[in-house]
């Protein structure tokens, strides 16, 4: 186990190292370096930057210098101080706007999968056990049409039934009265009811392909011998299912989690964007729409590297559940 | 792999008693003198939906192919006159309230609320548009070369400004139907294109991958891993936002074709990689090398063949895939822009939940995009089946 989780953890090290630099490119790719452009905006703006600042940062960033250079001074900010660098845009280091909205898009993220298993598991053995009924039928549909739907497409259309029918807007994450509050039970609560409007947005195109995954792996166990034999021996059909086939099945499905933890990612970014949310997603968007880079660059790794380690989690979980895996 | 082993033993099984008996009942005989090519045709028939789907794919592409005949409208010629008006109902009713065979639209009358300012338009039960069929304007080449300037359908001169909006207009009275059908040609289009490129990076990296093996594989495994550990969907964002905004439209086009290839590659480079080892051993591929043929002559002689069926169903899969995100980027104003037609820049209009409460007509992209999504998804499943027509 400890040899497994070694040589887990060194892949996902050596990922995010990958991330950094795919992250740094990132940041690298608009012509022209980010300090010209944060002058010409400083200077549109009428204010007047000290010769001394400019040195400074660009000693700071090693502007000039060779790309290793830079990309090494990058990250020596990045890993000692947690300075991911300036948002040109806002004017403020990247960091300062960031960490709030981290946790919000990770609480939608969790959420969503957390409504997925509810939903998919459970949807999944009852597709198994009744093949080929009208519910089976139908939740295959449900399935498709989940698959087939943009998220942003379903955000949409219920953010207008919202509108419309009930004459209120479905967006954002709080309600006006507490959007500035401090943390307090009722804002939680107050976060909580609005939370789920993304989560069944996100959650449902991915909740179609494990229920497909967990009927699959279902079937392949409801005919084993030791099904048979429980039955034999007198077990009710409740407890059978539950307590053998599906407990085998369920492990191919943790590690689909783990790989459709980018698409959710993804999903929740989208989302985030439809519905307003006071999420990353927005974040970013703007950041690309206005090449704010350092912001563009850091928010791709922090998601990223996020979602290796969900992904890292999803595999001891994995080792944990199934001793084969361990030894493989 | 094993799958696949077991498949084949599975496929030994059912055959030989077949070819043991004597006498062949007319159906098995059928079966067992059919091509591979026979037999998978015959398991695909047997899947309704599947089928159903690939004809609708077929209406659309030639919807997308022949845009300029079947729209009414240039898709984007401006009308003030006619901003947000509703789908319009095709009725068989006259002016005069009689019935006709030949379909028709009535004249709106518009209506503005001096305090909103908001625009509503009532039907206008005396004034009757017939619709004409093969009528004349606005010259086009069909196809490219063909010149012409008949259209499908229209109102004909008689009309003078009114306009038939089967689909109703958007915020600067362009025809969503014409919009819509023009959307069809750059995200279908651009589905097939990308999958083009996917599909050349999956087989020669997947190949080189597969058949090689070693430390070649190695690399090109972790590189897929790695792909496909990281979430795709800020990275595209980013790199598309990185493509310099003065290109032309079709160097965009073409820019964000590649960036979109390089989500599809991967799983089809697992496939490739996936046959390939499971054909390196066969019997075939040995005789073939010591017959002296070239590892070139080898890999695309003998072994693409034999799983040229397994890449055409989850060609199919990827598609909707790239057309999704394809939408999804350019819903976001990374992707295609402004005065190209695609469905995702056309559900931009409809990123304001007013404009949506106000005009819900303009998400109608989204349900083309939905269905041919599902199409291709069906029929990919169909495809898959099929490419194994031993198996149940």
């Amino acid at each position: 186990m400890f040899q497994f989780l070694m040589r887990r953890s060194l892949a996902a090290l050596a990922t995010i190292w990958v991330i950094s630099i795919v992250s740094f490119v990132i940041i690298q790719l608009p012509p022209g370096d980010f300090l010209t452009t944060y002058m010409a905006n400083l200077r549109e703006m009428g204010e007047r930057v000290p010769e001394e600042q400019i040195a400074a940062m660009r000693e700071r960033y090693g502007l000039g210098e060779p790309m290793f250079v830079q990309y090494y001074k990058w990250m020596r900010g990045i890993i000692q101080d947690g300075d991911f660098g300036r948002s040109m845009e806002w004017g403020v280091p990247v960091s300062m706007l960031l960490w709030d909205r981290i946790g919000l898009t990770v609480m939608v993220g969790l959420s969503s999968i957390l409504f997925v298993w509810v939903v998919a598991i459970p949807v999944g053995v009852y597709s198994a056990t009744h093949q080929y009924s009208i519910l089976d039928y139908l939740f295959t549909f449900i399935g498709f049409l989940g698959l087939a739907i943009p998220n942003f497409l379903l955000a949409l259309v219920l953010m207008w039934i919202g509108w419309s029918v009930f004459g209120q807007n479905v967006g954002g994450l709080y309600s006006p009265e507490y959007s500035n509050a401090p943390w307090s039970i009722g804002k939680f609560i107050d976060l909580l009811s609005h939370l789920w409007i993304p989560m069944l947005i996100v959650g449902t195109s991915w909740t179609a392909g494990l229920i497909r995954t967990m009927r699959a792996n279902m079937l392949d166990e409801i005919n084993q011998p030791y099904v048979e034999t429980a039955r034999a021996k007198g077990l009710t059909e409740w407890r059978l299912v539950w307590k053998y086939p599906v407990r085998v099945a369920l492990n191919p499905f943790i590690s689909t989690v783990g790989y459709a933890l980018p698409q959710i990612v993804g999903g929740v970014l989208i989302t985030a964007v439809v519905l307003n949310l006071p999420t990353i997603g927005p974040l970013l968007l703007r950041a690309l729409l206005s090449q704010d880079m350092f912001m563009a660059g850091a928010i791709v790794m922090i998601l990223s590297i996020l979602t290796v380690i969900g992904t890292l989690i999803s595999d001891i979980l994995l080792a944990v559940f199934d001793p084969r895996i361990r030894l493989e | 792999m094993a799958n696949v082993e077991q498949r084949g033993q599975k496929a030994n099984s059912e055959l030989s008693p077949i070819l043991d008996a004597d006498i062949l009942e007319p159906e098995k005989e059928k079966i067992a003198v059919a091509t591979p090519r026979q037999l998978m045709w015959w398991k695909f028939r047997k899947h309704r939906v599947a089928v159903f789907s690939g004809i609708l794919l077929i209406i659309f592409y030639t919807i997308a192919l022949f845009a300029d005949f079947i729209s009414p409208y240039d898709p984007n010629a401006f009308d003030a006159k006619h901003k947000f008006v509703p789908p319009m109902y095709v009725s068989f009713i006259n002016e005069d309230g009689n019935f006709t065979l030949r379909p028709g639209v009535h004249g709106l009358i518009l209506h503005k609320n001096p305090e909103t300012l908001r625009i509503t338009y009532e039907k206008d039960k005396s004034v009757w548009y017939p619709v004409h069929f093969f009528v004349r304007e606005r010259p086009y080449k069909l196809l490219g070369f063909i010149e012409t300037d008949i259209h499908l359908f229209g109102l004909g001169e008689e009309a003078g400004s009114d306009k038939i909006f089967v689909l109703g207009s958007d915020r600067l009275g362009r025809d969503m139907l014409s919009r819509i059908f023009y959307g069809a040609r750059i995200s279908l289009s651009i589905g097939l294109v990308s999958v083009f490129l996917s599909l050349t990076l999956g087989i020669v990296l997947g190949g080189i991958s597969g058949y090689y093996g070693g430390w070649t594989d190695n690399i090109i495994q972790r590189v897929i891993e790695f792909i496909r550990s990281v979430p795709g969907l800020p990275l595209w964002m980013a790199l598309s936002a990185a493509l310099p905004s003065d290109w032309s439209q079709i160097r965009r086009y073409f820019g964000i074709t590649i960036i979109l290839s390089m989500i599809g590659w991967t799983e089809l480079g697992r496939q490739v990689r996936g046959r390939f080892l499971a054909l390196r051993t066969e019997d075939f591929v040995l005789s073939a090398r010591l017959s002296g043929a070239r590892d070139l002559r080898i890999i695309l002689r003998h072994m693409v063949p034999s799983f040229t069926s397994h890449i055409i169903a989850s060609l199919t899969l990827s598609v909707p895939g790239i057309i999704l995100t394809e939408t999804g980027l350019s819903f976001l104003g990374l992707g295609l822009r402004q005065p190209v037609v695609s469905w995702g820049v056309l559900l931009q209009e409809a990123q304001n939940i007013r404009t949506v409460a106000l005009a819900p007509w303009l998400l109608l992209p989204g349900l083309a995009v939905v269905l041919t999504v599902l199409a291709f998804n069906f029929l990919g499943d169909g495809l898959r089946d099929a490419a194994d027509p031993f198996s149940r």
